[in-house]
């Protein structure tokens, strides 16, 4: 038997359509591993200048910590955004908050891919880079592709910066740079004369030139500044001066693009052919805050968020904390344990609640993860994974906490595991997360990374009215004559009631110690333990009765299947796309549930001759693969602190198919 | 609703050892909450792991026996999404001092509206008789054959430090105070930390005896009572005055009674507090019980309720449909 070409209708509302996307690419001889346009295919002109048409562009901004890229970077995703490009974005930042000045480790950097057509990934090689100082060109030259158009802050390129960066002469005199089209702008002095009369004065008159950076960019682009102008305005309404000096400074990069000689061209991506819809720029942590906002609000119950500080899950608290007005609370705990017993007594106490962490913090929060097994309390636990083990790379995205979130806990306790696969995803990931907590009456880990965290993407928002309701079973009175039961089960979903305090007739004890079926009472029966521990997972093992099957994605009956989960989606996806227009013959499904797996997996893996996994660690989803389903698996694996290109998927496909 | 003590009881047996102050503590709560009307659907009790954690087994309430250490931290999300609800935080002095120190200084920095009761027997009796946190330097336990070399918490002065605006001490055997202190500290609202000095007839025994001994008693136990003078002794014949910035013992007859200490509870400093927390470092003399500090300051969960009030108020009630639209959005035809 053999998996149809299935299109990804059963999406719930909200996710992106990509139906489509591959024949559109392969009808228009589109080749997406061909270099960019430097030799473009469409000239036109605007009052002189040679206007490019690309079908899509990598930029990448990049500089000092200090410079300001991040919001260069993200400014210019907005106007792009709403200009109609579809996008993706890669944030890097060094991990210190300021690494020394003028430094490699202090080069912080943002990439956006935008396009005329239904992109997936940041892109792999940009066609322009931004680089504000030696170090950032000496960190992102080698990705610039040949022939790329590079502008240099040329100002910052003195002795002093050239040595810290590493260059033993200034490679915007001696050669290095013949191969791409550079753009030495005196950056600092075009800065210093737009801000004068501003009142901004001293040391923070340069701090103008990110916008005066992306002035110029978004003249390359032909974008005008009002959105960018608008988002000033609001941002900066208090400080007068400081509003005024990066409105000039924008204005005078933009100017310096039309009056210069030095730029002969400007390109122009058209707005990407979406599915219709209402549609918002989103990152991964603000659409996972809304998720769990959106879950508390389907199901009726207040929401209850406790964290402590970690990168890159900080920005959910910062997010949840901005809506009270949706009765959220949020609670800054002293630690990691504290965070997750704040969640589980807040979940005793009648909340949606949840806990937020990175890596190290879920190895803290296991303890706690696991009375919430025992007492049978709903609970959502978000890991925004990073770079590991230890401190490991804080800032830079992996997917190696899929073992540790499966099975890191002590004894017998399974649990519900699930992942996003990209920003938008997250919204919805967070609201099965929260369905299943509530439903089954169980802690569910949600699998997010640094990568879908601060990374964006435009998102069709979903019919917010044909969401789903959440069902928690909930008791309102005693359930078993004048007596309240506490382990009496609902026998389809195994759940036990949720009585909250407050409720008259249902007081009760719960605890870590094991309890007796039924009653709930402290039990240390040998056959009971056994009955529990069976019970326990056999209540997990079933939700995979009623999650989505595997959708697999093969419209002409590969031999090979490629399996992704989490933030590898969109370049594997990609990369697939990739093949298949090189020739190769491939299947593609994606993994949202890791724990339990759908029902049909076994079925869908047992119909390849080959899987292929590409994973951010060493190879934890193909062992619970080979494990679970005694079926060989391809690994493809990296942990590099950077996403797969989406060439490198390609390439391992053609590999595999022999092609 | 009027309840007798049988209505906080529940059918489970009550395991602690026979003679443990436990079963003491146990009765003093039940009654309590019986004769002062607490509605029993609105009472939760939440324990660490130890034997004074087996508690809320057998408080009909509702309760969590939850993790060592851990729950003042849980109570802290019950009380914090709950302020409706009468909160109670039973553990000893290991579970709440040593491994889980940290939740306990913070729920009562915070001030969460908590009734944390510290059963303190100075030992480690579930784990079978090693030296805790509060066990006196030199103890010879199991872990230390040659005398504990760990220096010992003084858990009112630990609460002081850690901004608490409300600590006390009493003792298990004497019901009366333990009665009085437990009303002072359910009126409170905020974090409330009484120090139950708990006798471990098994591995610690007579650890209090100079505060429960027929004759030592008399000696040893200074009753700090709010707007009264600090005397005691079996004559009262022994007085506390302040001495270069310290709380001393005297002879009564020895010092001018305007000098003598009238104890404040409710001084907002917490100087005087401390000062007399430092009277005694465990009940080997003269020792304080009673309430050292009893202040009003705002109250964690009230203040977070009254923001989500404030939130909604200003901004109406949360829109799913504004949320996601709050960005900026466009529309493709």
């Amino acid at each position: 038997m053999r998996f149809a070409a299935r299109s990804e209708a059963r999406r719930a509302p909200g996710s992106r359509v990509r139906i489509g996307w591959k024949e559109k690419k392969v009808d228009s001889d589109h080749n997406p591993t061909a270099p960019l346009p430097e030799a473009p295919g469409v000239p036109g002109t605007n009052g002189g200048v040679r206007v490019d048409r690309a079908d899509r562009m990598v930029i990448r901004f990049a500089g000092d910590s200090g410079d300001g890229m991040q919001l260069a970077g993200n400014r210019f995703t907005d106007a792009a955004a709403i200009f109609g490009n579809d996008l993706a974005t890669l944030p890097t930042f060094p991990a210190e908050i300021r690494a020394p000045a003028g430094t490699l480790p202090g080069v912080s950097s943002f990439q956006i891919q935008i396009a005329d057509w239904d992109i997936l990934t940041p892109g792999d090689r940009p066609g322009v880079l931004v680089a504000m100082n030696p170090a950032a060109l000496k960190v992102h030259l080698k990705d610039l592709r040949d022939g790329g158009i590079l502008i240099i802050n040329k100002e910052a390129f003195d002795e002093r910066n050239l040595y810290k960066a590493g260059f033993e002469s200034n490679p915007v005199e001696d050669g290095t740079l013949s191969g791409y089209d550079v753009h030495a702008v005196p950056m600092q002095t075009l800065t210093k004369a737009a801000v004068k009369g501003t009142g901004v004065s001293g040391r923070a008159v340069l701090r103008s030139k990110n916008f005066l950076a992306l002035g110029l960019i978004l003249w390359m682009f032909g974008r005008d500044t009002k959105v960018t102008e608008a988002w000033v305005a609001k941002k900066f309404a208090k400080l007068e001066a400081v509003k005024n000096a990066n409105l000039a400074a924008l204005k005078a990069g933009y100017n310096y693009g039309i009056t210069t000689g030095s730029f002969a061209r400007q390109i122009e991506v058209r707005p990407a052919d979406l599915p219709p819809g209402t549609y918002t720029n989103v990152n991964g942590n603000a659409a996972l805050s809304w998720g769990l906002i959106a879950g508390a609000q389907l199901a009726g119950l207040p929401l209850f968020y406790a964290s402590y500080p970690i990168t890159p899950a900080s920005e959910i608290l910062h997010e949840l904390v901005r809506h009270r007005n949706f009765g959220v609370k949020t609670f800054q705990a002293e630690d990691e344990i504290a965070a997750a017993g704040a969640a589980l007594g807040a979940s005793f106490a009648g909340s949606l609640a949840v806990t937020g962490t990175s890596g190290p913090g879920l190895s803290l929060k296991g303890e706690t993860i696991s009375l919430a097994l025992m007492t049978e309390l709903p609970m959502v636990i978000v890991d925004v994974q990073r770079g590991g083990p230890s401190t490991g790379l804080p800032t830079k995205p992996e997917q190696s906490d899929l073992f540790l979130a499966v099975w890191g806990r002590h004894g017998e306790s399974p649990l519900p595991v699930v992942a996003a696969s990209s920003p938008s995803d997250a919204f919805e990931v967070a609201i099965e997360a929260c369905r299943i907590a509530l439903k089954y009456m169980t802690p569910v880990i949600l699998l997010s990374d640094g990568y879908i965290a601060t990374g964006s993407e435009p998102w069709r928002l979903p019919d917010i009215d044909a969401l789903p309701e959440l069902v928690a079973p909930l008791a309102t009175g005693p359930n078993a004559g004048d007596r309240f039961l506490p382990y009496l089960r609902d026998m389809e979903t195994m759940a036990r009631p949720w009585a909250i305090p407050g409720v008259p007739g249902l007081e009760h004890r719960v605890g870590g110690l094991e309890k007796e079926e039924v009653t709930g009472n402290v039990s240390y029966d040998p056959a009971n333990h056994q009955l529990m521990t069976d019970i326990r997972a056999w209540k997990i093992a079933n939700i995979a009765n009623d999650i989505p099957d595997v959708e697999v994605d093969d419209p002409d009956g590969a031999d090979l299947l490629v399996l992704s989960w989490g933030s590898t989606f969109s370049a594997v996806r990609a990369g697939v796309g990739n093949a298949r227009n090189q020739g190769a013959s491939v299947a593609y499904a994606r993994i949202r549930y890791l724990s339990p797996f759908p029902a049909n997996m076994a079925t869908v893996l047992s119909s390849y001759r080959q899987v292929l996994v590409p994973e951010l660690n060493m190879g934890q989803l193909s062992r619970m693969i080979k494990a679970e389903f005694v079926t060989p698996v391809l690994s493809v694996n990296k942990v590099e602190g950077q996403p797969f290109t989406s060439t490198e998927i390609a390439n391992e496909i053609m590999k595999v198919t022999g092609q | 609703m009027t309840y007798t003590r049988v209505d906080f009881q529940t059918d489970q047996e009550v395991r602690w050892c026979p003679g443990c102050g436990d079963y003491t503590i146990l009765a003093s709560v039940q009654n309590f909450m019986a004769n002062a009307g607490i509605e029993r659907e609105k009472v939760v009790f939440v324990s660490g792991i130890g034997c004074a954690a087996r508690f809320p087994y057998y408080m009909n309430v509702y309760g969590m026996h939850a993790i060592h250490g851990r729950a003042p931290a849980i109570a802290t999300g019950v009380a914090a999404t709950n302020p409706e609800l009468s909160v109670w935080v039973v553990g000893g002095d290991g579970d709440l001092l040593s491994i889980g120190g940290n939740h306990l200084i913070h729920a009562i920095r915070r001030n969460l509206d908590l009734t944390i009761l510290l059963f303190n027997n100075q030992i480690y009796g579930l784990t079978k008789g090693q030296y805790s946190p509060t066990s006196e330097p030199g103890k010879a336990t199991k872990s230390s054959p040659a005398g504990s070399i760990d220096h010992a918490f003084n858990p009112v002065s630990l609460a002081l430090g850690a901004e608490a605006s409300f600590v006390a001490r009493t003792l298990d055997m004497d019901r009366k105070h333990t009665t009085a202190i437990l009303q002072a500290a359910h009126a409170h609202r905020g974090s409330a930390l009484i120090e139950i000095y708990q006798n471990c007839n098994v591995f610690n025994d007579k650890a209090f005896i100079q505060l429960t001994g027929k004759t030592e008693r008399y000696a040893n136990r200074i009753d700090l009572v709010h707007g009264a003078p600090i005397i005691f002794g079996a004559q009262k014949e022994k007085a506390v005055v302040w001495a270069g910035g310290r709380a001393e013992i005297v002879d009564r007859a020895s010092v001018n009674p305007s000098d003598i200490v009238v104890h404040d509870a409710h001084a907002q400093d917490a100087s005087a507090a401390f000062a007399l927390s430092r009277l005694s470092h465990g009940p080997y003399g003269p020792t304080p019980l009673g309430v050292f500090r009893s202040v009003r300051r705002p109250v964690y969960d009230e203040v977070l309720d009254e923001e989500v009030s404030r939130s909604r108020a200003a901004r109406g009630e949360g829109d799913l449909k504004a949320l996601v639209t709050s960005l900026g959005t466009w529309t493709v035809d």
